[in-house]
């Protein structure tokens, strides 16, 4: 017996293990043969605090965190009993057991630690009488002993993964083998106790009568488990990056330290700076050097790095930047997710000044709009930034490994080498007409490098000549403008030409109604578009990817083909709605917007009931938090 | 062979390499301090056997910023007070480069301190030189961080509440390895210390005083000054650091009172520059990583190779 998919929450305090823990599970459950998605939710705290990590596992592509869950494993926030800070967590313990039980699925199974979990915190949120009403079998249990028996407290997480095992009839030999590999010696030992211990357990002294067991499935091929922080970082190192600076910031930290950790190995350079404004200048300061350099953060690091990001256009110095959003204004919400920088990224810095958007849908397309951000910054000499969330930063999902098995991208774009800067346009003076326009191809001059023989020039983020002195002559500005805006032009010719751009199209092509998504909520959306269709409606479905330049063609051909779209997006300004009819003057009236901002992603549920309310003209709004905005006139 | 063949040529240099055709000629005003600076700058270079196309110069926004204009190197004019950042990860980028930064009072001081706090620290091989005219020049005569205290100016009418800043005592605290004051009234002594800082290995940090004629009229830096190595009145050891403070302290006490001290305050030739301990780390690529995006032979890791960790 099996099911068709498990939604596996493991729920405790924020600092015990949780999602290192997880993580080895959800290996587990890809290296059994199914496909993965893993979604993380933590407190802005260190230690103690509800946290919780959903694994979603299934014989089919998964490709979101789906509707609720159907397994609770509840360990009870252990900080919360610190005595000094008790009138604080005092109201944490049971938050694991007792958060989102709504979610729960019928027929779902809850094991809690009676270790941690009291009983007369289990009475009052009437536990009981909740299970009975929605078929849970639950399952308390002392984790907490079983632990201290065998090896220390903290392994409780490892007797909750034997009882899960045994209670979804799951063989423990991957379970083993990542054990083997994480730790060594009294720990695994005592681990590998705990496990069989929590396993044995179970199947002894219990008869169970639930419905769920672990899905089956297999792989053809070798899959590994990452997240679009991953993925990012794996781009830019296939596609030479070898310079990075930065300031720790959630979420954009894990790319930081990605390949902090791995340029040692590959001759590369990290650095770890006092500002956001030093990071990103620092990128512009190696790349000018020629190094391929990138630099990154969240949205109020990244308000600091307008500054450099405008010089990095006006100089013509290739950089790219990752923008991992959080939900904002200011501060926000550090360790939520939110579409709400798209804007802010499009936009900022002063002056008509222009960049490369993307921002990728999924993990694949993580690391594919990286090395893409990479080779158009260093063709085209124009600062590219791959904007993605808190959710797809930390989100793991299983990917062939043989997509990753592609040739490193090390060239430096229209850099010119020595013998062809002998060939180059020079002035009398003898300085190498770094910004030249009369031949210049694609609104791209080739740039030189300090130190090469012949390639004297003055990058300055003031307006410049030809070979780079500052200059406000009016023909010179308005030939320096003029090429430098047209690269987008080109660029978006080039993506499209080569098909390198990443709209996905899904569902019904012909149907009347569209959903439109961008960035990290494409995976909710395709999965809401494909139940639709198999409710019986008929709705075509489109996730953008690819934000300036701008897919008109692709994205006009789709609202012309329906007569309808909803917008989906997580942010409660209607951003990306905003910037189709910027870019297209048109569709105005034809879109709806479904907004969710409460900082956590959507599920495909959520867009299916959206779009039915929508549908049906319903004057009421879907859930307390997603919103129906109404289509405004043109 | 190396991509970068005018780095480390050897050859007779003319100053006049340094200067740049019929155009653009210096737009600072008659009597600027500034053009002491590149003139020491013209000197120095090719005294110590530097070509211009190995200079790479990084300047700020400001009179000062536009050094690089009227110098004919490689260079990078940034933006306000970003001048370090900007070149600190150029000479990381390409360490065989010569990187010189340049930056007025307000650039250095004001917007960029933050920069400057760190850049000192880190102790990153490279000269920086402050244009210290203890005003705000081309935006027309505010108070710079470094304006004497009652300091009249349009922003400031009442006179400046703020005591100026302590250039030289900040850098010794913040982790400079040389640290020198210098006048543009005093060339012979500024060609020199400008020659030092460059062949120092850590981050040289020139407070060159240039006096501004056209907001800055009563400015001190007209008085005569006093080199600190030549008179006997200031005997003391530039290697030791509690002397070189005391120094300091002594100079900028009675900067704003008609007394210009100049010269080298400190010198530290042991502490390892910030490159050579990110190599001591394993954190630095042996050959500058610039050089290797020309290596055909270079061998690429591949993000591939790293998966087995997520399998």
């Amino acid at each position: 017996m099996s099911s068709d998919e498990l939604i596996w929450r493991i729920a405790g305090g924020s600092g015990d293990g949780i999602d290192s823990t997880s993580q080895n599970f959800a290996k587990a459950l890809m290296r059994s043969g199914l496909d993965v998605f893993t979604h993380r939710h933590y407190p802005s705290r260190i230690r103690g605090g509800h946290t919780y990590v959903e694994i979603r596992a299934a014989d089919h592509e998964v490709q979101s965190r789906g509707d609720g869950y159907n397994f609770l494993l509840a360990l009870g926030d252990s900080f919360a009993r610190n005595p000094q800070e008790e009138a604080y967590y005092g109201n944490e313990e049971i938050k694991p057991l007792s958060e989102n039980l709504d979610d729960l699925r019928e027929g779902g199974i809850i094991v809690y630690d009676e270790g941690l979990i009291s009983e007369e915190d289990v009475a009052d949120i009437e536990l009981e009488a909740r299970a009975e009403e929605n078929d849970w079998h639950v399952f308390p249990l002392d984790l907490r002993s079983l632990a201290r028996e065998y090896g220390r407290e903290v392994m409780r997480n490892t007797a909750g993964v034997g009882v899960t095992a045994a209670l979804l009839e799951m063989d423990l030999d991957h379970i083993e083998d990542l054990m083997e590999d994480a730790m060594s010696g009294d720990v695994l030992e005592a681990n590998l106790e705990i496990l069989h211990e929590a396993y044995d357990t179970i199947n002894e002294e219990y008869d169970f009568d639930h419905e769920l067991r672990a899905p089956e499935g297999s792989h053809d091929t070798e899959q590994a488990l990452l997240s679009g922080s991953n993925a990012i970082a794996y781009g830019a190192i296939d596609a030479g990056c070898r310079f990075i600076a930065g300031y720790p910031m959630t979420p954009w930290t894990d790319v930081f330290t990605i390949l902090s950790q791995n340029f040692p190995d590959m001759g590369g350079v990290s650095e770890q700076v006092e500002d956001e404004i030093a990071a990103a200048a620092l990128a512009v300061g190696a790349s000018h050097a020629g190094a391929k350099a990138m630099s990154g953060s969240s949205g109020g690091g990244f308000a600091l790095m307008s500054e450099p990001l405008g010089l990095a256009e006006m100089t013509e110095t290739p950089i790219v930047l990752v923008e991992s959003m959080r939900a904002g204004p200011s501060t926000g919400m550090p360790t939520k997710p939110e579409q709400g920088d798209l804007e802010h990224v499009l936009y900022t810095s002063q002056g008509d000044s222009s960049r490369v958007v993307f921002a990728p849908g999924n993990v694949e397309e993580a690391y594919d709009q990286t090395r893409l951000a990479f080779k158009i910054a260093w063709d085209y000499q124009i600062p590219a930034i791959v904007i993605y969330d808190q959710k797809l930063s930390g989100e793991n999902t299983n990917v062939d490994v043989e997509f990753f098995d592609r040739e490193p991208q090390p060239d430096l774009g229209s850099t010119l080498t020595e013998d062809e800067l002998r060939e180059a346009a020079h002035d009398a003076s003898g300085k190498f007409r770094r910004f030249n326009y009369d031949d210049a191809e694609n609104g791209v001059s080739p740039r030189s490098l300090p130190g090469q023989k012949g390639g004297r020039f003055l990058a300055t983020g003031n307006e410049h000549s030809p070979v780079g002195h500052i200059s406000e002559d009016p023909d010179n500005r308005v030939f320096q403008m003029e090429r430098r805006l047209e690269k987008l032009e080109h660029i978006r010719e080039e993506l499209e030409a080569e098909h390198a751009s990443n709209q996905t199209t899904f569902g019904d092509e012909n149907a009347e109604y569209g959903v439109i998504t961008w960035g990290s909520s494409q995976g909710a959306v395709r999965e809401a578009v494909e139940r639709l269709n198999e409710n019986g409606h008929s709705v075509a479905g489109l996730g953008v990817s690819d934000m300036m330049p701008f897919p008109e063609t692709e994205v006009t051909e789709f609202l012309e083909r329906v007569d309808e779209a909803m917008v989906v997006e997580m942010n409660a300004t209607a951003q990306f709605r905003g910037l189709i009819q910027k870019e297209l003057g048109r569709f105005g009236d034809e879109m709806t917007s479904l907004l969710k901002y409460n900082g956590e992603p959507f599920e495909p549920a959520e867009i299916v009931e959206g779009y039915e309310v929508n549908l049906a003209e319903e004057d009421r709004q879907p859930t307390a938090q997603v919103r129906i905005e109404p289509a405004t006139g043109d | 062979m190396s991509a970068f063949n005018a780095i480390g040529e050897e050859r007779e240099i003319d100053r006049d390499e340094f200067t740049p055709g019929v155009e653009p000629q210096p737009t600072w005003c008659p009597g600027c301090g500034d053009f002491g600076v590149l003139k020491a700058l013209k000197q120095a270079l090719p005294e110590v056997g530097k070509t211009p196309e190995e200079v790479l110069t990084v300047t700020g926004i400001g009179c000062s910023g536009k050094l690089n204009s009227y110098l004919d190197t490689y260079g990078f004019h940034t933006i306000h007070g970003r001048s370090l950042p900007v070149a600190r990860a150029a000479k990381l980028a390409n360490t065989d480069l010569e990187v010189i930064a340049a930056g007025g009072d307000g650039d250095g001081y004001g917007i960029g301190g933050n920069h400057f706090i760190h850049s000192a620290r880190e102790n990153h091989d490279m000269t920086y030189i402050v244009f210290n005219n203890e005003i705000f020049g081309l935006t027309k005569g505010q108070t710079s961080p470094t304006s004497p205290k009652g300091h009249k100016s349009k922003t400031q009418p009442s006179g400046s509440a703020k005591t100026p800043l302590r250039p030289l005592s900040l850098s010794l605290n913040a982790g400079a390895s040389y640290i020198a004051r210098t006048a543009a009234v005093n060339p012979n002594q500024a060609k020199e210390i400008i020659k030092e800082a460059i062949e120092h290995d850590g981050f040289a940090h020139i407070d060159f005083l240039t006096q501004c004629p056209t907001w800055n009229k009563d400015a001190r830096q007209y008085v005569p000054y006093i080199d600190v190595q030549e008179s006997d009145d200031y005997d003391f050891d530039v290697t030791d650091r509690r002397e070189a403070a005391e120094m300091m302290h002594e100079t900028e006490d009675v900067l704003n009172e008609g007394t210009v001290l100049t010269g080298r305050y400190y010198v530290d030739e042991d502490r390892p520059s910030y490159q050579q301990e990110k190599a001591a780390v394993g954190e630095m690529p042996d050959e500058p990583l610039a050089e290797r995006y020309f290596d055909d032979d270079a061998e690429w890791e591949r993000s591939y190779d790293l998966l087995d960790r997520h399998t």
